[in-house]
């Protein structure tokens, strides 16, 4: 297989515009996606290519960019929009969970919603309390739509293209500290990554260590480093969030007896708590130690450098809570 | 009362239309009677009242063009085209229910009619219809999208952000509020600061037009010219329809709010016997006529209750289906 390197913003950038080639009835909208290009530059070069009949800037209005594209969906198109960033969500709650979430559901299945919703997010750009969220358990937390949490340029690139082929409405979150990353991305068009399918990212022998997103990256460091002192850690990275592949993550634990997952999110009711309760269901009897949880702290993210480093999970967080696992004994 | 109504309409769409009133006004009149008996439960909004509104826009609407509706949408899907059987059955909770038992009085949806649903949150369907309407537009079909809204809706955000958004992208949407002058118990004089409604488009460089909706061929006309200019403008209008519920908000709403004199002046306004005088004053039916489409239409509603007590369930094993495709 071909590969090219090229960064986790590009590698989306090129989705989008091959599968607008593929697709004449998928449309982008958003606010700044078109003449500006995007906020972060993931809708480059698409209005000069497709025109402003399929590329449109938006209003100001998520709530109504979201309820908009459910709308064209419904229509027969295959809306892909971006909200500025994830934060802004909040503002199109009521369109992603009554609305996007329920059509097909409430309506007897006689509609389908082939849409996305791309939204950047996470911590750690000192950007302050309201534009620094992790939000991704709130959309994992409804039924009915999707959520898809690349870590690598190549996820981002395979798991948009099968979002955007979907014919579920799929929430694509994208974290605002991995667009400059760089990796090996396939040059075969037909490049496809399955929602629902996590993947082993590393394999190892002592401990599993379950993430997702940017956590995916910082995992896989914190891995490297616990090498260093023989310490052998499976890295799982879920990649989609909904569907949920527990098998592949379980199957791990199993095999390792030992549990670390870790969230950017706030630790009280995030996901985190869901996958170490699947995980002490299912591996209870192979479990060495309790399953840890490496999250986000639950605070407002402060601004300063110094104290907001405090609130994402770390390499040395998870590192320190890996090793934790391992002191401990039944 | 001075137009002649075989002037705008021929005798058949006339009568056509009466029958659509009637049915309308037994069907929800049945639903009353089927809630009592607690064969019907949730909520129920009724639409007694308002029926010269969905009968007379739909008529004026072309078949294919979208309608998108709120949670008081029983009539709208039922003049659309939807069987009243598969509707009863829906409010039923039954799996033969027009969205299998899933969606209940507030949901009703059938997109072979091109009824693209009733929707519970206030206002959330306005963007929605402006989607609608720019799939329509952009796959040149020459459809344009109606939605249908309350009084209480225009005081939510989407009301706004959608009427900028169709006006800015020239998009084909006909809105058309049902000005019921309450929004559950609280009176449209207290909730907008402008209760004109169609005035509140200016903002929005709209173009907007009050009709009295009481009256079944005033909403036919009003819908009608608004309808073939928004198709040949490809761009939004509004029409407010001035209308009345007879019943509170929903089953569970006395209606204590309104005065009985008010009640009763909006009664003595009803659409259905004033039409129906029209319609023999002018000679195009007889009482006679009248009282068959009220038998006829008394049947159906039987039937269709019928229909839904006989009905099976859904089973366990659909809770799981029609979430994901």
């Amino acid at each position: 297989m071909s590969m090219s390197d090229m960064t986790y913003r590009d590698a989306l950038n090129l989705a989008l515009k091959e599968e607008m080639r593929r697709d004449p009835s998928m449309v982008v909208w958003g606010e700044d996606v078109a003449l500006y290009e995007g906020s972060f530059k993931v809708t480059r070069g698409l209005l000069a290519e497709f025109g402003e009949e399929r590329v449109r800037d938006t209003p100001i209005s998520e709530n109504t960019i979201v309820g908009v594209s459910i709308g064209a969906a419904m229509g027969g198109l295959r809306p892909v929009a971006e909200l500025m960033t994830v934060n802004f969500a909040l503002l199109a709650m009521d369109q992603i969970v009554n609305h996007m979430a329920k059509i097909r559901s409430m309506f007897g299945g006689q509609t389908h919603l082939p849409m996305v919703i791309r939204a950047p997010g996470g911590g750690g750009s000192q950007l302050g309390a309201q534009h620094s969220q992790s939000l991704e358990t709130y959309f994992m937390h409804c039924p009915g739509i999707y959520v898809a949490v690349p870590a690598t340029p190549a996820d981002a690139r395979g798991l948009l293209k099968s979002s955007i082929r979907d014919n579920n409405p799929v929430m694509f979150l994208e974290h605002e500290l991995l667009y400059n990353s760089k990796g090996d991305v396939p040059d075969d068009p037909e490049f496809l990554i399955p929602l629902g399918k996590a993947e082993v990212k590393r394999e190892g022998r002592d401990v599993t260590i379950v993430a997702y997103s940017r956590m995916t990256i910082l995992a896989l460091e914190a891995a490297a480093e616990l090498e260093k002192d023989g310490i052998s850690c499976e890295v799982v990275d879920l990649r989609t969030l909904t569907p949920l592949d527990s098998e592949t993550f379980v199957a791990s634990v199993k095999k390792t007896g030992r549990a670390v997952v870790v969230e950017e999110c706030w630790h009280a009711a995030g996901l985190g708590g869901h996958l170490a309760s699947i995980i002490a269901e299912e591996c209870f009897d192979r479990l060495l130690a309790p399953v840890r949880r490496v999250s986000g702290l639950d605070v407002p993210m402060p601004y300063s450098r110094k104290i907001e480093k405090l609130c994402i999970p770390q390499v040395e967080t998870i590192a320190a809570a890996v090793r934790e696992t391992l002191s401990q004994k039944y | 009362m001075e137009s002649k109504l075989r002037a705008i309409l021929s005798d058949d769409d006339l009568l056509r239309m009466y029958e659509q009133m009637v049915l309308s006004r037994e069907f929800e009149e049945s639903c009353a009677e089927q809630y009592a008996k607690g064969h019907i439960t949730g909520f129920l909004h009724l639409y007694s009242g308002q029926e010269a509104v969905a009968v007379g826009a739909t008529a004026a609407l072309r078949r294919d063009d979208y309608i998108l509706s709120a949670y008081r949408e029983h009539a709208q899907a039922i003049v659309r085209g939807a069987e009243p059987l598969r509707v009863m059955a829906e409010l039923f909770g039954k799996a033969t229910g027009i969205c299998k038992g899933k969606g209940g009085s507030m949901h009703l949806f059938a997109p072979a009619l091109s009824f693209m649903g009733g929707y519970a949150i206030v206002g959330g369907q306005f963007p929605i219809a402006v989607g609608v309407a720019f799939a329509a537009k952009f796959r040149k079909e020459g459809r344009i999208a109606a939605c249908f809204f309350g009084d209480g809706a225009v005081n939510q955000g989407t009301f706004h952000e959608s009427l900028n958004w169709a006006r800015l992208w020239e998009l084909p949407v006909l809105f058309v509020c049902e000005n019921n002058h309450y929004g559950i118990g609280t009176s449209v004089e207290r909730a907008s600061a402008l209760p004109d409604i169609h005035r509140r488009t200016c903002g929005y460089d709209i173009p907007s037009e009050r009709v009295y909706g009481m009256d079944v061929v005033a909403v036919h006309e009003a819908i009608k010219w608004a309808a073939e200019w928004v198709r040949e403008h490809n761009r939004p209008f509004l029409v407010e329809a001035i209308t009345y519920r007879f019943r509170g908000h929903s089953m569970a709403d006395p209606g204590k709010y309104r005065s009985l004199a008010e009640v009763e002046l909006w009664k003595s306004r009803d659409p259905i016997p004033a039409f129906g005088n029209r319609l023999v004053a002018e000679g195009i039916a007889t009482e006679t006529q009248l009282e068959g489409i009220r038998q006829q239409a008394l049947a159906t509603v039987a039937e269709a209750v019928a229909f839904a007590e006989e009905s099976p369930w859904p089973e366990d094993g659909e809770v799981w289906e029609d979430i994901y495709v």
